[in-house]
């Protein structure tokens, strides 16, 4: 099994250091969240992972290789990553953008070959949009969208799959169905990372929590360890009361916002 | 999630772009057909077919097999040297130019990018006016189309510095540099024509280069230009899958095994050569870039690989139809080739920019 793994990763913009420094090592089939509020770098270290961003210092590794050194094509084939929806001004059918998935197991000027085909259809059919195959990728609802970008990274049959903000622009039930297809696809042995910002979504699907803020990594480990109501005060700044749910996952109801805030960069 | 096995859905898309496609091609093929034959069949002076189908035995046949009826030798220069030619010319400036169109528009982006309109036209016509004004348009014929790709290269990378940030491009950002740069350009051309006014015949040979144009043009002109073109499209028609991806956004591009920064470089290189090579033979001729690739777009679906070749035989039957159009409309007086393009592609550029403000309002 792969492991994606980040050591000492730092990103700099502008001469200060935004992100890290961060060592983290996800890998084997697991489905971790990404949480922190706004800013606090869950979308650096996603792009960090996928090898889209370089890291100023620091190593990220693929295997125990650094990924920048992998060929573009070579990341692509293992590492899949979901945008967070986007504006597309042009009306490419469903069929073809799951055929560009594709992309780096094609040569240039091969033609579709019969795995392309069989690749395409299963990742349709398992994120159930089979019958939106013809439609223009723009008249899509958000709900629809969101499953077609997953069933585009399903095409590439990665080893990991990360998805930043997924839920963002869904309502609860379009937010819920993405969720599961999500832990779905970890207990098919995919590596599923997810970015976002409402963890009381996303707790109940993941094995591990990952809490970040202001770029640095506070926390990881299980829902108990890692979000409890003084962690949930010091980093989103709100009070949080756990109400035990049937599932045996809490939820958090969240009310009134502390005045003082906890600086963890300055306190390092 | 689903185990039903669905029947089998590619199937269905691409023989429904084939039918497509084979309908399209039934229909652009003649018409191609039809303008070339139209552009060369009618004129100021009127030939007869006959005369025509003459000339083009004596040119094209081996002596022996050729009748013995006569032609006048004005009829030969004018369907051989002038018609000919001329709409040569405009056949491959239109493919040239609609095709520079598809790839900005995928490198930008953006369905109103246009060689006009993102600066690579006015860099290629400046770049044309320093091969004139230092004399090196004299001594190789060659300098005056390579010099054009030169400028249109530098403009298209002034253009997507400005306007791109982060891989986006903001419709409003990008119009405002392509003006800007245009704008500059231009006024550098303008300015390097007047100081060096040596020659009038020369200036005024510029300046109607600058306004764009088909007039007298002959089979060297159709030299300096189809290969070129012709080189540009076979490279774009390579770079299709990265096209496609990249008009889905570079990260995308990107995460999917695009080598974003080379293929971008590629792709900017081939817009030039193509601008270049249109530009330097018909100066700049606005909005067949930005008309035909929309349109073709409509009825196919904006797949590059299908959208590109199309365009491109569109693109080059559009503007001889156009200038059939320009130099026969109001006889004897020929209406400038930009006139035209614009009365046609005006309209529909503030359509589409009104349609994406819509979008971007909702």
């Amino acid at each position: 099994m792969s492991v994606l793994e980040a050591r000492n990763a730092i990103v700099k913009r502008g001469g200060r250091t935004i992100f890290g420094p961060a060592s983290v090592r996800i890998g084997a089939g697991e489905m971790t969240a990404l949480i922190g509020p706004n800013g606090s770098g869950k979308s650096t270290l996603l792009r960090l992972f996928a090898g889209l961003w370089r890291p100023d210092g620091g190593e990220m590794l693929l295997d125990g290789n650094a990924i920048h050194s992998l060929a573009r094509k070579e990341i692509a084939r293992r590492v899949a990553f979901v945008p967070q929806e986007i504006q597309i001004d042009f009306a490419f059918t469903v069929g073809e953008i799951l055929a560009m998935g594709r992309y780096a197991h094609r040569g240039q000027f091969s033609p579709q070959s019969q795995v392309d085909h069989a690749a395409i259809n299963s990742a349709a059919a398992y994120c159930d949009i089979t019958h939106l195959i013809d439609r223009a990728i723009n008249t899509l609802s958000g709900g629809e969208r969101q499953r077609v970008l997953i069933a585009r990274s399903l095409v590439v049959e990665p080893e990991f799959i990360l998805l930043d903000e997924p839920t963002a622009n869904l309502d609860i039930h379009h937010a819920l169905d993405v969720l599961q297809l999500c832990e779905s696809l970890s207990h098919k042995g995919k590596t599923v990372i997810v970015a976002t910002h409402d963890f009381n979504l996303v707790t109940r699907h993941v094995t591990r929590l990952i809490l970040l803020q202001g770029g640095l990594l506070i926390a990881q480990g299980p829902q108990e360890e890692v979000l409890g109501p003084e962690t949930i005060r010091e980093v989103f700044q709100v009070e949080a009361e756990m109400v035990p749910m049937k599932t045996g996952h809490p939820v958090y109801v969240f009310h009134q916002r502390t005045r003082e805030t906890h600086d963890f960069r300055a306190s390092r | 999630m689903n185990a039903i096995a669905p029947s089998d859905p590619l199937a269905n898309v691409s023989s429904r772009s084939r039918l497509h496609l084979s309908i399209f091609y039934g229909f652009l093929l003649p018409i191609v057909c039809l303008s070339l034959l139209a552009g060369v069949g009618i004129g100021s002076t009127h030939i007869s077919w006959s005369t025509i189908l003459r000339v083009a035995e004596l040119k094209l046949l081996p002596q022996a097999w050729t009748s013995s009826v006569p032609v006048t030798k004005a009829d030969e220069v004018i369907v051989w040297l002038i018609r000919v030619p001329r709409v040569i010319v405009a056949f491959f400036v239109g493919a040239g130019l609609a095709a520079a169109g598809v790839l900005l528009q995928a490198l930008f982006r953006n369905p109103l990018a246009e060689p006009g309109l993102v600066g690579a036209g006015e860099g290629a016509v400046l770049g044309g006016v320093i091969s004139f004004v230092t004399g090196w348009s004299a001594t190789s014929v060659l300098s005056l189309p390579l010099m054009a790709m030169v400028g249109a290269l530098l403009a298209l990378f002034i253009v997507y510095a400005m306007s791109t940030r982060g891989g986006v491009t903001p419709v409003a950002t990008l119009l405002l540099a392509g003006v800007a740069t245009s704008a500059l350009l231009s006024a550098v051309a303008s300015l390097l024509l007047s100081v060096n006014i040596v020659n009038w015949q020369i200036a005024q040979e510029i300046v109607f280069w600058m306004m764009g144009g088909l007039d007298a043009r002959t089979w060297t002109h159709v030299w300096l230009c189809a290969p070129f073109v012709v080189l540009g499209i076979v490279a774009s028609l390579i770079q299709t899958r990265d096209l496609d991806l990249l008009q889905l956004g570079e990260e995308t591009a990107a995460s999917f095994g695009v080598d974003v920064e080379s293929s971008k470089r590629m792709l900017t290189l081939t817009a030039a050569i193509l601008t270049g090579a249109a530009v330097a033979v018909a100066g700049l001729i606005g909005f067949v870039g930005l008309l035909v690739p929309h349109a073709v777009r409509l009825i196919l679906g904006p797949s590059n690989r299908t959208l590109l070749p199309a365009s491109a035989l569109t693109g080059g039957a559009f503007l001889v139809l156009c200038d059939l159009l320009a130099r026969t409309i109001h006889p004897p007086t020929e209406i400038r080739l930009g006139i035209v393009t614009a009365l046609c592609g005006g309209p529909l550029f503030i359509y589409l920019l009104l349609r994406q403000y819509r979008g971007v309002a909702n």
